[in-house]
């Protein structure tokens, strides 16, 4: 019973503490100014995330618009057409690309699309479009799996019957099958979402964290979790503070989306 | 009438939160007979089987009323120690449950449970258990050997060797031949009317003709009321006094 | 455009296998990438010399020592609580609000960035308990991190223990403890297993948050209160400080094949383990 308390209270002193740092900044320079302000200068006492809070949703959407197509296409190749001696090889491999240590996609991403932007379509190739690119791929596996499982849960009269009443195989997919695994599609992609703008290390290593406005996809920008991921090393004081208060507005939307993916799952 | 009856079932209703499954059941069951209780699915019997070991708790929101005593015990009372009664009170299910070890696990996980450490003593239980269950010429030379690994009428009377082992005084049987072939539905056949002279068994068989192969007296059981009781010669041989029972022996429902 | 039904079905087979190819292209596109350029620097100096001039030379022996007591810790202390929750998930509770409340906390917690994870370990562990930079405040940290891993592959594999094990055991004249330690445990440890393996993979992969709670030293660590640094976190140095390509491939290349060989041998000890029963 007390180790099945663990849960709770862990996420209970997690919610805690990091409220504690980070609020009082907060309440210091007024809620509004925090979250909208566009001016980031720790050392002028400046605390505004708002091109932060841009960046996060630019490579988070972008992520999602790589990372889900092709995740459900996967998925459907996995359940409906794959035979199985390629399915017996690509599950492990999904799971090895969910292995695969985020800094080592920062890495790759660094080294091949970076300079594959920079060449090919201008501007400095660290930007939304590279993080978009590896955080689609780093979302694949959360994609794939979920989406293959709702998938696969379907009863399979569903698919008999629609092929019974004369559909082709692409026709029961895209009327019947995908309408029946929605929820658990839906929930995939949400949870895609809070994977993609909760990667911190990856992004530092290919996004240029420059903190401004972007104007296109080109751009540099920063993201929540990078402005702590830079600046935890050697922040104090307020400054510090004004970190774990990114820590809180990045929680706090990532707690919606979980509690979004729980509803949809659930209520089944 | 028996006069000391191993079970005797008094007023006994049974709910599932709120839907009654069992109405006023009133049943003496002797000792060392073989008691069948029989009729169409969703008639409460298998309810009524897992209430005599008081497995059903495990179902939440069930709820006993009225006695079930066991040598004039109640079963249902505080100080009844409900893993003794079930030793007691063994039970076979309708589909083989070995549990995922070896034969000899198998046996002696009940006697092991019940504090029983001695090896010796422990291969002593195990061969005289599969021997009265008609399974140690099987596999008396490979008792370590996965018990999932037997076929389906083994997997059976592994499992009723496994009773046998925990030294009960009534074997539950629910539908325990509803899966098997012939010759396995036989043999377990042959080995309960052999143990009848040192248990009590009460059986769920899966069709009527096993009832009448096997069963020294016989209960006949509809939507949860008990309809008519008997000897075997009673209910199976003689026409029956309510023509519901007649109905159903002669297949025209069921 | 009006296509025909077969034309539709021609042209969404093609993007489905296009999807699945492409997928496969990247994933062997990055492995080889690392492994290619990688493996040629693994010797037997790489794995037992510590790393010398902030790893422009020498090996990855500290940061392996790191990352295995890092994670060794995390793991023993996560699996003890994640399994007691999925016990009482699953075998002790019918539905209610404190199983609802736990459920809602196990899931809030997968979804909480790692980053997150590390500012709280840093408040926490290293400046409010005191523990410093250390190997002991990473491991709690990633304790936390994996613990709802283990709870929800736990509970999973002890709910698809088949009730007729649970309905034989009873039977039988076992207790609940009896039949939790006898018969549910025994049938679930694969899916166990499979839990800890996930969360072993995520512990030697994680980087922001030990970077936070467990700093970055370079020595060999003389007890757990010594900050070190895990291969993860040697990788990203190396990697963004452009101090050694050289030695950061061959770190992620480590990192890869440990990754890869603790799933296939943990795999094969199941297997083994597990076939004995069935």
């Amino acid at each position: 019973m007390a180790l099945a308390l663990s849960s709770i209270s862990a996420l209970a002193l997690i919610t805690i503490f990091i409220i504690i740092q980070g609020a009082p900044i907060i309440t210091e320079v007024g809620m509004f100014n925090f979250i909208f302000g566009m001016t980031w200068a720790p050392s002028q006492g400046e605390f505004g995330i708002f091109p932060m809070i841009v960046g996060s949703a630019a490579v988070t959407v972008g992520a999602v618009l790589v990372g889900v197509p092709i995740g459900i296409c996967c998925a459907i190749f996995l359940s409906e057409f794959a035979p199985v001696s390629v399915r017996n090889f690509f599950r492990p491999a999904i799971q090895l690309l969910a292995g695969i240590p985020s800094v080592v996609y920062g890495f790759w991403g660094l080294l091949f699309i970076v300079p594959f932007i920079r060449e090919h379509l201008g501007g400095p190739g660290l930007s939304i479009l590279a993080a978009s690119i590896i955080l689609g791929i780093m979302i694949l596996p959360t994609i794939i799996s979920i989406s293959e499982v709702s998938l696969l849960s379907l009863p399979r009269q569903y698919k008999e019957g629609a092929l019974a009443l004369g559909m082709t195989q692409w026709q029961a997919i895209r009327y019947v099958q995908l309408p029946a695994a929605k929820s658990g599609i839906v929930a995939a992609i949400v949870l895609g979402l809070g994977r993609a703008m909760g990667e911190t290390m990856a992004v530092i290593m290919i996004v240029g964290n420059s903190v401004a406005l972007p104007q296109s996809i080109l751009d540099p920008v920063r993201t929540l979790t990078t402005n702590i991921g830079i600046e935890m090393g050697y922040a104090a004081g307020e400054h510090r503070q004004a970190l774990f208060a990114t820590g809180i507005v990045l929680f706090i939307v990532i707690m919606i989306l979980n509690a979004t993916a729980q509803y949809i799952t659930r209520r089944k | 009438m028996d006069r000391n009856p191993k079970i005797s079932i008094r007023d006994f209703n049974f709910f599932f939160d709120k839907k009654q499954v069992i109405f006023d059941l009133n049943l003496d069951i002797s000792k060392n007979e073989i008691f069948a209780v029989f009729g169409p699915a969703g008639s409460g019997i298998t309810t009524l089987l897992r209430a005599l070991n008081r497995l059903v708790e495990m179902t939440s929101d069930a709820k006993a009323q009225g006695e079930i005593l066991l040598d004039g015990k109640s079963i249902y009372s505080e100080n009844m120690n409900v893993t003794d009664l079930r030793r007691k009170v063994g039970m076979v299910f309708d589909v083989p449950t070995p549990l995922p070890i070896s034969i000899f696990e198998n046996i002696v996980y009940g006697p092991r449970l019940s504090g029983i450490r001695n090896k010796s003593e422990l291969n002593d239980i195990a061969e005289k258990a599969l021997r009265e269950a008609a399974l140690w010429d099987d596999v008396k030379d490979r008792l370590n050997i996965a018990a999932m690994s037997l076929s389906g009428g083994q997997q059976q009377r592994l499992c009723i060797a496994r009773v046998l082992a925990l030294k009960p005084e009534v074997v539950l049987l629910d539908r325990p031949c509803s899966g098997l072939d012939p010759i396995s539905t036989a043999k377990i056949e042959e080995s309960l009317i052999q143990l009848k002279k040192q248990f009590t068994i009460i059986i769920a068989p899966h069709n009527i003709q096993q009832a009448a192969r096997i069963s020294d007296r016989a209960a006949f059981m509809l939507l949860g009321h008990l309809i008519e009781e008997g000897t075997n010669e009673d209910i199976f041989v003689k026409a029956n006094k309510d023509s519901r029972t007649n109905d159903y022996i002669t297949g025209r429902f069921g | 455009m009006n296509l025909t039904a077969q034309t539709r079905e021609k042209i969404a087979k093609t993007f489905i296998w296009a999807a699945a190819v492409l997928v496969l292209a990247v994933l062997t596109a990055i492995i080889a990438d690392i492994l290619i350029k990688g493996l040629p620097v693994i010797n037997f100096s790489f794995l037992t010399e510590i790393p010398r001039s902030m790893g422009r030379a020498g090996g990855v022996a500290s940061p392996i020592v790191g990352t295995v007591l890092i994670t060794l810790l995390a793991v023993t202390i996560a699996v003890p609580f994640g399994i007691g929750t999925a016990l009482y998930l699953a075998e002790y509770t019918k539905d209610g609000i404190i199983t609802r409340l736990i459920r809602f906390s196990a899931e809030s917690l997968a979804g909480i960035p790692s980053i997150v994870y590390g500012l709280f370990g840093f408040i926490f562990f290293v400046i409010y308990l005191g523990l410093g930079w250390s190997i002991l405040s990473g491991g709690l940290t990633l304790a936390f991190m994996i613990l709802p891993t283990i709870i929800r592959t736990a509970e999973e594999a002890i709910r698809s223990v088949p009730l007729s094990f649970r309905e034989a055991s009873y039977s039988l004249g076992a207790t609940k403890t009896q039949t939790i330690f006898k018969v549910v445990f025994p049938s679930a440890i694969r899916g166990i297993t499979n839990g800890i393996i996930l969360s072993v993979g995520r512990c030697i992969a994680e980087t922001a948050a030990v970077m936070l709670t467990a700093g970055s030293a370079l020595q060999l660590p003389s007890s757990i209160l010594d900050p070190t640094r895990t291969m993860a976190v040697h990788f990203y140095i190396l990697a963004v400080e452009g101090i050694s390509a050289e030695n950061a491939y061959g770190t992620a290349a480590l990192l890869i094949i440990l990754i890869f060989l603790i799933n296939v041998v943990a795999n094969m000890l199941v297997n083994r383990f597990v076939a004995k029963g069935r």
